[in-house]
């Protein structure tokens, strides 16, 4: 029974790295309608920025303040340098880009920085809480991922701009003829994602310690949260992050076949099980194409 | 007319691998040496992930420098050819055939990585090249039955489990073991090696995890060993996942006695990022001299290593292990060089590296010596414990073999 509630909590404070990245992914599909692949490999590159502020002797919240608007600012000029030039390339052209930036980020960040693994601070401190079932800073974590929502949630629910934002991925077309600049909402998106992208990575650096590679896995494990919980819907993202920590760590635990040989395997199963199922994940809307 | 060209292609390719053949039937016993000269050939992953790791070949080369200023080895030069397989295995193989047939040379020396040298076993085999000290510590390469071309060097991870399980069957006689193991071949020869030490005692084994190096955290995996209510935890991962299990450990409020395999004794990739506090009192076992430990500072060995630095690898880090390493492994082979003068050939060396008695090295601890016959390929087996006392490693008991003979 002990081992049960500290596999859930476990599971809920792996769950909450997934949900951070499942959030990031949820932003940039809300504004370009694809998953990009180097989603994790730009997060973990901000996390080193971070990092390398740190070491330079700025204070934590400075520092994350920094990171969140240099990443916002690098996504941005992103869009703008490749993706707006591929406007109107076919799909395997984006999937080629995001590979390519994939290997780029990791590659430079492994040159700049190597790839020996470096401890980053944790702003909640350090030690144990609810008898060592979970650290203060995986406590933190969950409160930053739901803040994270909730801006979210508020800022596409409430705002002109987010409204506007929603309007021009579901549909350009109409968007460009009301007035809004469909271009420039797409790198606010690119952005955005890249923002929280940052928040994700410093706050997953603390567990999982930062190096090149440290999002490679986690990337995966969000697809799996964000799928589940719908890719359009934050709500959902954030759910479906914490359900597929806890599925994992339960399968790998109690399922005998699978042990923790499988955990991965199992993250990839509930993506096709939910794609089978309900594609548009527990609490996404269908995308309806217009032809 | 196709049909005619394809068949003509088809005689090509059999004249081409009948060439082959008598051109690798030819290639004899002295390829790559002359009266003169020896070309030893290095394969490294300069580039990728592991690159750090190049730090080992740059110091080979050093050395090999060195070598040439005193003279050589036997009236030899060396002539020392490294290149890059950035640790992949498809790439080895490209570059040691490049080294074997472009480059003739008379043997591959120290390339680094369990799966790299995996790829190249059956054809420098084959090739009847020595393929002498790998860098890696797969107990796989020291099986001279059936690859009596290939020789590993470090003390193997099997030997490694068993001189843990001396230490525990010696000292903790009734402790319940724990062991979290990255899966694959690293993490099971560790394992094995446990049990086999263990014997007939293996039942202190309570609870076993393996990792998949795709995992994010071992957090699920930590839970489940504390679970287990053992008291002691052997820690079998490379240095991300070991740093992870051992603050896992202290925020669980787990306090076994802990285990550390050497891979991961790093006190600046793995102590420090755990924390020093959570890392007080765990033992691993090291088999070279830790060039930051104040006990050598007037030690002979140590001595030559540092002129030797600051001479022939200024840019070198005195603070890493791999430039301790990689000198030591140099050493080595130029006792087995040295050893092999009036037969000086790819057999006669093979068998000078298979005869080493009691061999001393600059930086091996009192006590740890190179030994090596015709059926023990495995030339270093003996490791010193040591426990981090919240600052450094300190060394604590006697040497332990992990040879099988004792």
């Amino acid at each position: 029974m002990e081992i049960l509630i500290q596999q859930i909590v476990s599971g809920v404070a792996t769950g909450a790295i997934y949900a951070c990245m499942a959030l990031a992914i949820v932003m940039i599909y809300q504004a370009i309608h694809h998953l990009n692949f180097a989603q994790g490999e730009m997060a973990m590159f901000s996390t080193f920025v971070a990092w390398q502020l740190l070491a330079w002797g700025v204070p934590y919240w400075l520092a994350f303040v920094l990171t969140v608007a240099l990443s916002f600012a690098g996504g941005i000029v992103i869009e703008r340098l490749v993706f707006r030039r591929l406007e109107n390339a076919p799909v395997l052209s984006h999937v080629v880009v995001f590979i390519a930036l994939f290997a780029i980020f990791n590659s430079l960040a492994g040159f700049i920085w190597n790839f020996e693994i470096k401890p980053f601070p944790s702003p909640f401190g350090s030690g144990a809480l609810f008898g060592g079932l979970m650290s203060p800073h995986q406590a933190g974590m969950i409160v930053v991922t739901l803040l994270v929502l909730a801006l979210l949630y508020v800022f596409f629910r409430f705002t002109r701009i987010g409204l506007a934002m929603r309007a021009a991925a579901a549909n350009p077309e109409s968007a460009r003829l009301v007035g809004i600049r469909v271009g420039w909402m797409t790198a606010l998106g690119w952005g955005m994602a890249s923002a929280i992208g940052a928040v994700a990575g410093m706050m997953i650096a603390p567990v999982v310690f930062l190096e090149p590679n440290m999002m490679v896995s986690i990337l995966l494990y969000g697809f799996a949260g964000a799928v589940l919980g719908g890719l359009t819907s934050p709500v959902g993202a954030v759910i479906g992050g914490l359900a597929v920590g806890i599925i994992e760590n339960l399968a790998g635990t109690y399922i005998p076949v699978v042990g923790p040989e499988l955990k991965l395997p199992v993250a990839l199963f509930v993506i096709v099980a939910v794609l089978v199922v309900r594609p548009s994940g527990l609490l996404g809307r269908k995308i309806v194409q217009r032809v | 007319m196709t049909r005619t060209n394809s068949r003509l292609a088809i005689l090509g390719v059999l004249a081409a691998a009948t060439a082959l053949t008598v051109v690798a039937a030819s290639a004899d016993e002295t390829t790559g040496i002359t009266d003169k000269t020896i070309k030893i050939g290095n394969i490294m992953p300069y580039s990728g992930p592991a690159s750090a790791y190049s730090q080992i070949a740059k110091t080979d080369a050093a050395y090999m420098k060195m070598l040439n200023d005193n003279g050589g080895v036997c009236g030899r030069q060396i002539e020392f050819i490294s290149y890059d397989d950035g640790y992949s295995p498809p790439k080895t193989v490209e570059q040691a055939r490049k080294l074997v047939e472009s480059d003739q040379v008379a043997l591959i020396f120290n390339s680094l990585g369990t799966g790299t040298n995996t790829a190249i076993q059956k054809y420098m085999n084959a090739k009847k090249t020595p393929q002498l000290f790998v860098a890696t510590g797969a107990s796989k390469f020291g099986d001279p039955e059936h690859f009596p071309w290939t020789m590993g060097w470090q003390p193997d991870y099997v030997s490694e489990g068993k001189i843990y399980a001396r230490y525990l069957l010696k000292n903790m006689p009734d402790a319940k073991i724990a062991v979290l193991y990255q899966n694959d071949d690293y993490g099971k020869d560790y394992l094995a090696g446990l049990k086999a030490g263990l014997g007939d005692k293996a039942s202190m084994i309570v609870a076993e995890q393996p990792y998949e190096t795709s995992d994010p955290t071992v957090d699920s995996q930590m839970v489940n060993l504390k679970g287990s209510g053992a008291d002691v935890f052997f820690n079998v991962a490379t240095p991300k996942f070991a740093a992870q299990a051992i603050k896992k450990a202290a925020e669980l409020g787990w306090k076994p006695a802990q285990l550390l395999n050497s891979v991961s004794n790093s006190v600046g990739a793995v102590l420090k990022p755990a924390g020093f506090e959570a890392s007080k009192g765990v033992i691993s076992a090291l088999y070279l001299k830790d060039s930051q430990d104040p006990q050598w500072k007037d030690d002979e060995g140590m001595k030559k290593w540092n002129a030797f630095m600051d001479k022939y690898y200024p840019d070198g880090d005195k603070n890493s292990s791999f430039t301790v390493y990689g000198y030591s492994v140099s050493q080595t082979l130029e006792k087995v060089l040295e050893g092999a003068c009036d037969d000086f050939t790819h057999s006669g060396i093979m068998k000078s590296a298979a005869n080493m008695k009691n061999v001393d090295l600059d930086l091996t601890p009192p006590g740890i010596q190179v030994n090596t016959s015709a059926t023990d390929f495995y030339p270093l087996q003996d490791m010193q414990l040591i426990k981090f006392d919240g600052e450094r490693w300190q060394p604590f008991g006697e040497v332990v073999s992990g040879a099988d003979t004792q």
